[in-house]
C-alpha cells in the first residue's frame, strides 16, 4: 500500500510572529520556516507503518513556494520515499489544497492519506475533511492511535470529553493529533542521503486544479494584551466576584 | 567551504533543535548525577553526531572545516559535556587515522567510529609531560611481531568509556622524531585505567589515567605502519581541533549572552529591569561584541583552511581568543545574574566552571601565544 502525506511549510513554532504594518497578514520576510509540527507527526506515523510492514511506499507532497522543497527534503530525510512539490506562489487555502490533493490521490492511488489535523499558521483544520468529502472516502480526524488491519483502519480519536474509536474502510483519510507519536529527528547521514531521493515538481494545473484564492482576508491584528487582574482575599470573595462577573 | 548551503542549513537546524529540545533540558540532570544518560548518548548516535568529520566513504558526513564549525557553534550552545562525548571520535581520536592510517586501519576503525559503535580517545599527556608534548616518556619496545608499552597517560578524556586509544609512545630517541602513534584497543593485555578524576567542571564527562604495564599491541597497531611519525600525525590534526574548540567556545558564549539577556529583562531592581541600567548594558554589549568577533574569526579561519592555506597562526589565534573570550563572557554572565549566578541551579554557574577547561587543553593559552608569535616572526 502507498501512503500519501501532505506537508506544509509554515513559520517555525519558536518564532514570535508579527503582524504586517498594513494588517494584510503576518510578516514572512526573513522569518525562519519549518514543517508544520502536526505534519511531522503524520510523516512519523507513515514511517512507523512502513517499519511495521503495513506500507510499501511513502509519498510526501507539499503545495507551496519553491522553498517548500526544504520541507519535503526534511520529510525525505525522516524516511519518506519520494516527494512531489506542487509549486505555487498563491496563498494556499484549504479548499484549493484539497482539490490539488484530490488530483494527486487520483494519480498516485494511495490506500491512506495521513495529514496533520491543522497547520499552525492559519489553524483552519479543514483540509483533511474537505479532501475526504471530495474523494467520498471515510475519515478519522484528530487521531491519537492508528492501527491497520487488512482493509480496515482502526482510529482512536481525541474528542471533547474522551476518546472515540472508529473503524474506517480503506482507502481512508486520517488527520493526526499531538499525542499520536513523538516524531524522530532526521539523522544527519539521512539528511545527506535525502538529497538523492526523487522530488518531482508539478503545478496545480497538472492535477486539474487551481489555487486561486477563494477567501478574502479582511484584517489581521495582534491579540489584545493581557489586562490587569484583581486580587481577592479569600475563596468567598473569589466566588462572589466570579458570580458578579456572571461567569458562574 | 560550504558544499550545499540548503543541505547544511538542514543539518544545522536539526542539530539546533536537538540541542534545544533534548540536551538543554537534560543539563540539570547531568550536573546532578555527574553522568550523561545512556538514552541521550543513544540519541546522539542515532543522529549521526559521532561521524561528523569522518569521510563519507567510511560512513561519516565528511564535513568541511567551515561546515564543522557551523555545527560546533550549535553544539557549544549546551553543556560542553555533551560535545565531549562525541569530541574524541570527531577529533583527535579519529583524525590521526584519517590523516596517516593504513587502508586496513581506516576500513576497520573509521566506520565503527562514525557510527559511534566504538569510542576513540587520545592519549598524549603524562604525569610529567603536558605542554612539552615532545618529551613524553611512555616507552614502546619492539618484541617480535609485537610492541611492549610501559608508562602512564594522564587526564585522558573519555578513557573510561573508550574502546580504542590513539596513544603516543616513544619508539626511538629523544624529541619529536622518536614518537610513534599506536592504536591501542581497550582490552589489550597490560592496559588498565586509574580512578576517575574529580574535575572542576564539565560534569558528566570522564577523564582518568591510562596505565600501561607491559601492554602488548601488534606491530600493525602503528598508525600508518611506520615508526617515528606520531608527532607529525598529531601536528597534522591540531588545526582542525583548535578551530573546533574555538567554535564550541563561541557557541557557549552565545548561550551565556542569551541567558544574560533574558535575566536582564526579567530581573527588576530600583524599579526597573536591570537591563535598563547602563552598567549592565555595558556588560551585555562587551559580551555580545566579543562573541561576534569570535564567530567571525573562526568562520574566516575555517574558510582559509578549506581553501588549503597554511593556518597554523589563525587556528592558534582562534583557540586563544575564543577560549579566553568565553571566560570573560562567563564571568560577566555570573555578574549579571548576581547571587543567583553563584547558585548551583543556574546554568551560568556550571558554564562558568565548564569553560575554564578550554584555556587548558588542546594547548594552553600560553602555548597558543608561543605558536602565534613564532609564526609571525618566522613569516
Ligand atoms: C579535563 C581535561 C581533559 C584532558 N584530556 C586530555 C586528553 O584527552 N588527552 C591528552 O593527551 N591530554 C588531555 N588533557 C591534558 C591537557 O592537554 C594538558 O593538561 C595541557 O596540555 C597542559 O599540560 P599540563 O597540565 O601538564 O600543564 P603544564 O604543561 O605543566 O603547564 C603549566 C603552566 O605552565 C605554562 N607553560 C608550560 N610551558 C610553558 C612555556 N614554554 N612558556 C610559557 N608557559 C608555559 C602552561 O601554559 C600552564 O599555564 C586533559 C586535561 C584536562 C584538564
Amino acid at each position: 500500500m502507498k501512503v500519501l502525506v501532505p506537508v506544509k511549510r509554515v513559520v517555525d513554532a519558536n518564532v514570535k510572529v508579527r503582524v504586517k504594518g498594513d494588517g494584510s497578514g503576518v510578516e514572512l520576510a526573513n522569518v525562519k520556516m519549518a514543517m508544520n509540527p502536526f505534519d511531522e507527526i503524520a510523516v512519523e506515523e507513515a514511517i512507523r507503518l512502513k517499519d511495521a510492514g503495513k506500507v510499501e511506499e511513502i509519498i510526501v507532497v507539499s503545495i507551496g513556494p519553491a522553498q517548500a522543497q526544504e520541507t519535503l527534503r526534511t520529510a525525505l530525510a525522516m524516511g519518506a520515499d519520494r516527494a512531489i512539490l506542487v509549486k505555487t506562489d498563491e496563498t494556499a487555502e484549504p479548499l484549493g489544497v484539497a482539490k490539488v490533493l484530490k488530483g494527486v490521490v487520483d494519480a498516485e492511488k494511495p490506500g491512506l492519506v495521513i495529514l496533520g489535523k491543522q497547520a499552525i499558521d492559519d489553524d483552519a483544520n479543514q483540509t483533511g475533511q474537505m479532501l475526504a468529502a471530495l474523494l467520498g472516502w471515510a475519515q478519522g480526524t484528530f487521531a491519537s492511535k492508528v492501527e491497520i488491519n487488512g482493509d480496515k483502519a482502526k482510529v482512536t480519536r481525541e474528542v471533547d470529553g474522551g476518546l472515540q474509536t472508529i473503524d474506517l474502510k480503506m482507502p481512508a483519510i486520517v488527520t493526526v493529533d499531538l499525542r499520536l507519536n513523538q516524531p524522530r529527528y532526521a539523522s544527519l547521514p539521512n539528511i545527506m542521503k535525502a538529497k538523492k531521493k526523487p522530488l518531482d515538481e508539478k503545478s496545480a494545473a497538472d492535477f486539474g486544479a487551481d489555487l486561486k484564492p477563494r477567501l478574502k482576508v479582511v484584517k489581521t491584528e495582534e491579540p489584545g494584551g493581557r489586562k490587569a487582574g484583581v486580587k481577592v482575599k479569600d475563596v468567598a470573595e473569589l466566588v462572589s466576584s466570579l458570580k458578579s462577573a456572571g461567569v458562574i | 567551504m560550504i558544499r550545499d548551503s540548503q543541505l547544511l542549513d538542514q543539518l544545522v537546524t536539526t542539530v539546533r533543535r536537538f540541542v534545544r529540545e533534548r540536551l538543554i533540558p537534560a543539563e540539570p540532570g547531568v550536573e546532578q548525577e555527574n553522568a550523561i544518560p545512556g538514552a541521550i548518548i543513544d540519541e546522539m548516535r542515532d543522529l549521526g553526531l559521532f561521524g561528523l568529520t569522518i569521510p563519507e566513504a567510511y560512513g561519516g558526513l565528511g564535513l568541511t572545516m567551515e561546515e564543522e564549525v557551523m555545527v560546533a557553534l550549535e553544539l557549544g550552545y549546551t553543556s560542553p559535556a555533551f560535545r565531549s562525548v562525541i569530541g574524541t571520535n570527531n577529533g583527535i581520536g579519529s583524525q590521526g587515522i584519517i590523516a596517516d592510517g593504513t587502508d586496513e586501519q581506516k576500513q576497520y576503525w573509521l566506520p565503527r567510529l562514525a557510527r559511534g559503535e566504538v569510542i576513540g580517545s587520545f592519549a598524549l599527556t603524562e604525569p610529567d609531560v603536558g605542554s612539552d608534548a615532545a618529551a613524553i616518556k611512555t616507552a614502546a619496545r619492539r618484541q617480535g611481531k609485537n610492541y611492549i608499552l610501559n608508562g602512564t597517560k594522564r587526564f585522558i578524556t573519555n578513557a573510561p568509556i573508550a574502546d580504542v586509544f590513539t596513544l603516543m609512545a616513544r619508539t626511538g630517541g629523544e624529541g619529536a622524531s622518536g614518537i610513534t602513534a599506536f592504536l591501542v584497543p581497550r582490552n589489550s593485555p597490560g592496559l588498565s585505567l586509574g580512578k576517575i578524576d574529580e574535575k572542576m567542571g564539565q560534569r558528566g564527562t570522564r577523564t582518568c589515567d591510562v596505565i600501561l604495564e607491559d601492554c602488548v599491541v601488534p606491530a600493525d597497531a602503528i598508525i600508518g605502519g611506520v615508526e617515528g611519525q606520531g608527532f607529525k600525525t598529531a601536528m597534522k590534526v591540531l588545526n582542525r581541533g583548535r578551530l573546533h574548540i574555538a567554535a564550541v567556545c563561541v557557541g557557549a558564549a552565545q548561550r551565556l549572552c542569551d541567558e544574560s539577556v533574558s535575566y536582564a529583562r526579567e530581573r527588576k531592581q530600583f524599579g526597573k529591569a536591570i537591563g535598563e541600567h547602563q552598567l549592565v548594558q555595558a556588560m551585555l554589549a562587551e559580551s555580545g561584541t566579543e562573541c561576534f568577533a569570535g564567530r567571525c574569526m573562526v568562520i574566516e579561519a575555517a574558510r582559509r583552511m578549506d581553501s588549503g592555506a597554511r593556518i597554523i597562526q589563525e587556528a592558534a589565534s582562534c583557540k586563544l581568543y575564543c577560549s579566553e573570550m568565553v571566560g570573560r563572557v562567563a564571568d560577566r554572565a555570573v555578574q549579571i545574574h548576581g547571587g543567583s549566578g553563584y547558585m548551583r541551579d543556574s546554568a551560568v554557574e556550571h558554564f562558568y566552571r565548564d569553560v575554564r577547561l578550554f584555556r587548558l587543553y588542546e594547548g594552553t593559552s600560553q602555548i597558543q601565544q608561543i605558536i602565534i608569535a613564532r609564526e609571525m616572526l618566522n613569516a
